[in-house]
């Protein structure tokens, strides 16, 4: 993976914004909510990026929003990955009815507009974290469950899986130890990237002002920093970089992945 | 062959006919799960909540009926197009979201024009002219633009093009007071679309030139591409003519599957530009509580989109005389057979806002 440029600086990036989350509480242990300097402070004056209306730091809550944006993407990443295969996997290896009535649902998931969807859920339900993470999961697992069926599709009609069925293996078995390991280099790079799609929904949704209240995310963090946008860019701007960066390392790994993983695929 | 079409795109929209079903049940049923119900939120507004007035409600709206009757009522009201009534706005919910459909519409038009223009453009480009200094150029701008927040692009457009540089509006779809018609007002509604339609056509901009370029790299190595070079063709005929035309497909297919997901981001450019279409008026929904509203706009959102897909179906039988009428599209993979299939997929995963 480190092999390519482009890998190496989304690692080394995704590093970075990773050390930053968890080093948080003790780069800065007042927390992101403590008002202490001047209000509208432009970056590299008394505070490195600035102050926002209420005189808090605004590096401050870079940090702790990194906490929150890498929680997000990768739970509901793990989410969509687990639910998303589950579902492509029995459905590709049994057929059938089975296979029919999953289509029909992932069909339904993929006709609804997903980010509107998300909206309605996270509404209906209440903004919190868990309620996010789970609206996001379950408008965006349905393309990953049609992937992985492909994909499965394919392998179950290899000869090796042939011979393990004469060889009276169990269909549990065969899906596990035979079909899993093939499919699971698609499934790793088709997740990669669910977890930058993840992080940029959960921005979108606290912008709007759908995230939880309680905690400080790079999207509220923009949302808020809109009403000050003619006097205060930095407000607006550094949060967005923040998550420009973040979702960037990530498309740049799930990219070197792709091609470490699937060399056959190389475009 | 008007005729098969017609009976085609019918028979696509009674296909999408399940699908519209399972979202009214779905939006019954997150309406109940909802805390708190209709009668609640209209006591609490009128400042009176005596049980007597509460009853009065529920009666009234029939919310004291077994749950199946309810359903039943609710789904007859749906088939009239009467998705219930907006107590923020004091009327239907079906007529205020018509009014604004329009204004979408506009919004959306314009980004899919700019997005998918110079997506092939910038994609050709980079395909054309691969391993220079104007390709990496190209594809790093594709990269960059694919990892950034709609939002957060608008903010910066706003920034740059209408308070450093006071060329566009920040906000609204025409002057305020402004009582212009004919092609002043069309003038005036172009100079407020700009900002907005840039915006939402960024992204999908960067997702089509990467197809793009991937789809006319392929397309270049292909045989017939060689036999044109042996005739002794000119370079831009063999571009423009044979390429160009081939590997323009599974972009189309793209952006045809892409509909739904601008939909859904055309909610938080309105929001951030004060558009005054579908995606404001959602956006105004979730501030005032009013469900109603944002499931009536969730819905015909969904309809909108088994629409557009059974149209798109029809666009690519004309663009690709090889795909058949009578078949079951294969329109989420590329009708290209030797397309990027693989790049398609992966990219298939991205729908964001």
């Amino acid at each position: 993976m480190l092999r390519t440029p482009q890998g190496a600086i989304g690692l080394l990036l995704l590093l970075f914004v990773a050390g930053l989350a968890l080093g948080a509480p003790w780069l800065f242990p007042e927390g992101p909510y403590d008002m202490l300097g001047t209000p509208f402070s432009a970056p590299f004056g008394e505070f490195l990026l600035g102050t926002d209306m209420l005189g808090r730091d605004i590096a401050a809550g870079i940090a702790y929003g990194a906490r929150i944006s890498l929680i997000v993407g990768f739970v509901a990443a793990l989410v969509i990955v687990v639910l998303g295969t589950v579902v492509g996997g029995v459905a590709g290896y049994y057929g059938g009815r089975v296979d029919a009535a999953v289509m029909r649902v992932t069909e339904f998931f993929q006709t609804i507009p997903t980010f509107i969807g998300a909206i309605v859920i996270v509404a209906v339900l209440g903004s919190t974290l868990p309620n996010v993470v789970g609206a996001i999961a379950i408008v965006s697992w349905a393309p990953l469950a049609r992937l992985v069926r492909a994909e499965v599709i394919s392998v179950k009609n290899r000869e090796y899986t042939s011979a393990c069925l004469a060889l009276g293996m169990s269909d549990m078995r065969i899906m596990l130890v035979q079909i899993l390991p093939n499919v699971l280099s698609t499934i790793t790079v088709a997740g990669s990237l669910m977890v930058a799609t993840a992080i940029l929904f959960e921005s979108g949704l606290s912008f709007l002002g759908l995230g939880d209240p309680n905690i400080m995310t790079w999207g509220f963090m923009i949302g808020a920093g809109r009403a000050a946008i003619r006097t205060a860019w930095w407000m607006v701007t550094i949060p967005g970089i923040a998550v420009l960066l973040t979702v960037l390392s990530i498309n740049l790994i799930g990219d070197a992945l792709n091609e470490a993983l699937n060399p056959r695929h190389k475009s | 062959m008007w005729a098969t079409r017609g009976r085609y795109v019918l028979g696509r929209l009674i296909h999408g006919l399940p699908i519209i079903l399972a979202i009214v049940v779905v939006n019954f049923f997150l309406i109940r799960l909802a805390p708190g119900d209709a009668a609640q939120v209209m006591a609490g507004e009128s400042g009176a909540a005596s049980p007597e007035y509460m009853a009065q409600i529920r009666a009234q709206f029939g919310l004291d009926q077994p749950m199946y009757v309810q359903f039943l009522s609710y789904m007859k009201n749906i088939l009239v197009f009467d998705m219930g009534y907006s107590f923020r706005h004091s009327r239907g919910v079906a007529g205020l979201i018509f009014e604004r459909l329009g204004t979408t519409a506009l919004l959306m038009a314009a980004s899919m024009v700019i997005s998918v223009g110079f997506g092939i453009l910038l994609g050709a480009i980079a395909a054309v002219r691969d391993r220079t200094w104007t390709a990496n150029l190209i594809v790093t701008f594709a990269i960059v633009t694919y990892a950034t927040p709609l939002f957060w692009v608008g903010l910066m457009l706003i920034i740059a093009f209408a308070i450093h540089l006071p060329w566009f509006p920040t906000s609204g779809i025409s002057v305020v007071g402004a009582t212009t018609t004919g092609m002043r007002h069309a003038l005036d509604v172009a100079h407020h679309l700009v900002l907005p339609a840039l915006t939402l056509s960024f992204f999908y901009m960067a997702l089509y030139t990467r197809l793009m370029r991937s789809s006319m790299l392929e397309t270049l190595r292909m045989d017939f591409i060689n036999t044109a070079r042996a005739k002794g063709l000119a370079n831009g005929t063999i571009v423009y003519r044979h390429a160009l035309r081939n590997a323009i497909l599974p972009v189309l297919t793209m952006a045809g599957v892409q509909v739904s997901s601008m939909l859904g981001g055309s909610v938080i450019v309105e929001s951030v530009f004060g558009w005054p279409g579908l995606g404001l008026l959602a956006f105004e929904a979730l501030f005032s509580r009013d469900l109603n509203l944002l499931l009536g706009i969730f819905f015909l959102s969904s309809i909108l989109v088994v629409i557009t897909n059974a149209i798109v179906d029809v666009v690519y039988t004309i663009v690709d005389p090889r795909i058949e009428l009578r078949k079951a599209p294969a329109r989420r993979k590329s009708p290209f057979k030797s397309g990027p299939s693989n790049g398609a997929d992966r990219n298939a995963i991205h729908a964001k806002p």
